[in-house]
């Protein structure tokens, strides 16, 4: 007695029939986890960067029942100001010296830490410890560290015969207030990198070095320079991006000022679309940063591809 | 554009590498020197590292240590000039003055709620799609993965505004949904998750789905299971990013109420300012203390999940 289901033609059609159904039932249950997270970003991501790229062609206050289309006029105002060319430039100052410094003092850092000693680990921590601080926070105890009379920079400077500037009433000085405060908070992380990229260079090239006679200096400039170019790379894409988001310390310590002097792109985008009610120009300044951010991913991108050497 | 072409090679190239083995405390780079001009330097260079730590420390300790002594001083000592080391009269005044002239409790339970969903929704949505994206079949999938991706490129400070103005729209001003919500989708932890699941044994996971086990079922109990340092490591990252949001929140409240702490924190300076530095400092301190001690547990994870993920 032979059942219906032994028939070998039989079964590979059941086969195949379960094999589709349960493929059918997979891609569903695809859609059912994957589907809210790229919902969520569809209307919260996509659409706003959509949006943004129409707000800058409009006239708008974010109240009146209808947007004036004036297509190019805000861009047109905005590059033909000089306040906006302020603007840029103060971004640029920012995030070159937050950037070069933070890079350049974790590098620093790292080489010195990257050796036996006690407590290396827990000191690394430690350093670390700023990037998991509200930077709210961060820039209301600087404000008082920065108070010209009774903070505590105020007593190195007076030790070292100095008087303190009126940090956070001078322009330039609020401006180097802020890059300070922002390299406090991300030296460690820039340190943690730069350790681990140091690690990751292979003991062998420096045995290999040392056989061949080089010193310090040459091993350094040689090995460990060229070793870390990879995690350099990624430290700068990171920290650049990281540096145009740059906005609670800003708010908190300077509100942008005195006048516009630490007022940044983002800060500037903040400022006319929630102040001003600007919609058009903070348009503008929204298209702006995501087509800056954007061209520094794809650059590093492919610099990256190019040139750095993968030790 | 060939540079979609294969999107490991692009998170590779920006570093985004994962090397989960990589744990535990740091190998020791440079062998012991041989000779006694290499043991000199050897020594020069110790010294030197223990200078920099130093330094580091009080680069980094100081002002903390600064914020931490304002809060224990009188008004008085703190308006003495020259400022003083140590407070030469420990006053807790400070912190219930804090506490009164600002409903911080009010703020804790708001920072509580907004940061508990908020990182719930990223950590869910994070294991769940990333488990998708590894192990289920779809059509055009990686094109899917790339359109995730590519959120990683589109951070929220440049939507803010259209945001606003949906979430005005659906009434969510003033409302933990309107916290909540805009940030609730998860590009970089999909990835990250993604990642370390291919890393995980197949033979385990297959074996599993041999005896029967679901989808559902293979990740509730073998992949998450196993997938617990990437787990930990992005979950105590997202619930600090969480904690310490400060944009987002300042501009969909309005209310006292409904502010979290660093809008609180932020406010309380405004009023009090420079009248009270010390009660502004104890604030402070209510701000920071509940994530300096989840740093102080967690920071191995923290520190090494970071590190991993600028190594390949």
């Amino acid at each position: 007695m032979t059942s219906h289901a032994a028939n070998p033609a039989t079964l590979r059609r059941l086969r195949g029939h379960i094999r589709l159904r349960q493929e059918t039932r997979d891609a569903i249950l695809f859609a059912l986890l994957v589907g809210p997270n790229l919902l969520l970003f569809a209307i919260f991501t996509y659409w706003p960067l959509l949006y943004n790229g129409y707000l800058s062609f409009v006239q708008w206050d974010l109240l009146a029942p209808i947007k004036i289309w004036v297509g190019f006029d805000n861009y047109r105002f905005l590059f033909g100001s000089a306040e906006f060319a302020r603007i840029l430039a103060n971004t640029f100052v920012f995030t070159a010296a937050s950037v070069g410094l933070t890079c350049l003092l974790g590098l620093v850092a790292a080489l010195l830490l990257n050796q036996k000693l006690v407590g290396r680990d827990a000191v690394r921590s430690i350093i670390f410890s700023p990037a998991m601080l509200s930077g709210a926070a961060i820039g209301i105890i600087w404000i008082y560290i920065f108070d010209p009379r009774y903070g505590l920079l105020d007593i190195f400077i007076r030790a070292l015969g100095g008087r303190s500037p009126n940090w956070l009433l001078s322009g330039p000085w609020a401006m180097a207030a802020v890059i300070i405060v922002y390299v406090w908070k991300n030296l460690g992380y820039a340190v943690v990198i730069y350790l681990a990229g140091l690690q990751a260079i292979p003991r062998e090239l420096y045995e290999a070095a040392r056989v061949d006679g080089a010193n310090a200096w040459a091993r350094l400039w040689h090995i460990t320079l060229p070793g870390l170019s990879p995690v350099t790379f990624f430290l700068f894409l990171t920290t650049i991006l990281a540096s145009f988001q740059a906005f609670d310390i800003i708010k908190v310590m300077t509100g942008g000022g005195p006048v516009d002097a630490t007022t940044t792109l983002i800060y500037y985008l903040y400022q006319e679309g929630f102040v001003g009610f600007n919609a058009g120009r903070a348009g503008v300044a929204a298209v702006l940063l995501f087509v800056i951010m954007l061209s520094f991913t794809i650059v590093q991108m492919r610099f990256t591809e190019r040139h750095v050497h993968y030790a | 554009m060939t540079m979609w072409d294969d999107e490991d090679a692009i998170m590779a190239q920006i570093g985004w590498t994962q090397d989960w083995k990589r744990e535990g405390a740091l190998p020791q780079t440079i062998p012991a020197p041989s000779n006694r001009v290499e043991y000199r330097s050897g020594q020069l260079a110790r010294a030197a590292g223990y200078g920099g730590m130093i330094l580091a420390l009080l680069i980094i300790g100081l002002p903390v240590y600064w914020m931490i002594i304002g809060a224990f001083k009188t008004s008085a000592e703190i308006y003495r000039m020259p400022p003083t080391w140590f407070p030469h009269t420990l006053t807790f005044a400070n912190f219930g003055e804090a506490w009164r002239s600002a409903p911080f409790g009010r703020y804790y339970i708001n920072t509580i709620i907004t940061t508990a969903f908020g990182s719930g929704f990223e950590i869910f949505f994070a294991a769940t799609s990333a488990f998708a994206f590894a192990f289920l079949p779809f059509p055009r999938k990686d094109w899917l993965f790339l359109l995730l991706l590519a959120a990683l490129m589109i951070p929220n400070q440049v939507t803010i505004l259209p945001n606003y103005l949906t979430v005005a729209s659906l009434g969510w001003i003033n409302t933990y949904q309107g916290i909540v919500v805009p940030g609730a989708a998860v590009a970089y932890g999909t990835f990250l998750l993604r990642q370390y699941y291919r890393t995980l044994p197949t033979e385990i996971l297959d074996a599993a789905r041999v005896d029967g086990a679901g989808h559902l079922r293979v990740l509730y109990s073998i992949v998450l299971p196993l997938s617990q340092p990437a787990l930990i490591t992005f979950a105590l990252l997202s619930l600090v990013a969480k904690w310490n949001d400060f944009l987002w929140p300042l501009l969909v409240t309005n209310t006292r109420d409904m502010r979290v702490l660093p809008i609180g924190i932020f406010w309380l300076m405004v009023e009090e300012g420079t009248i009270e530095w010390g009660v502004v400092m104890a604030g402070t301190l209510f701000v920071v203390l509940p994530i300096a001690l989840i740093f102080l547990w967690a920071q191995r994870y923290i520190v090494d999940g970071i590190a991993a993920g600028a190594i390949r």
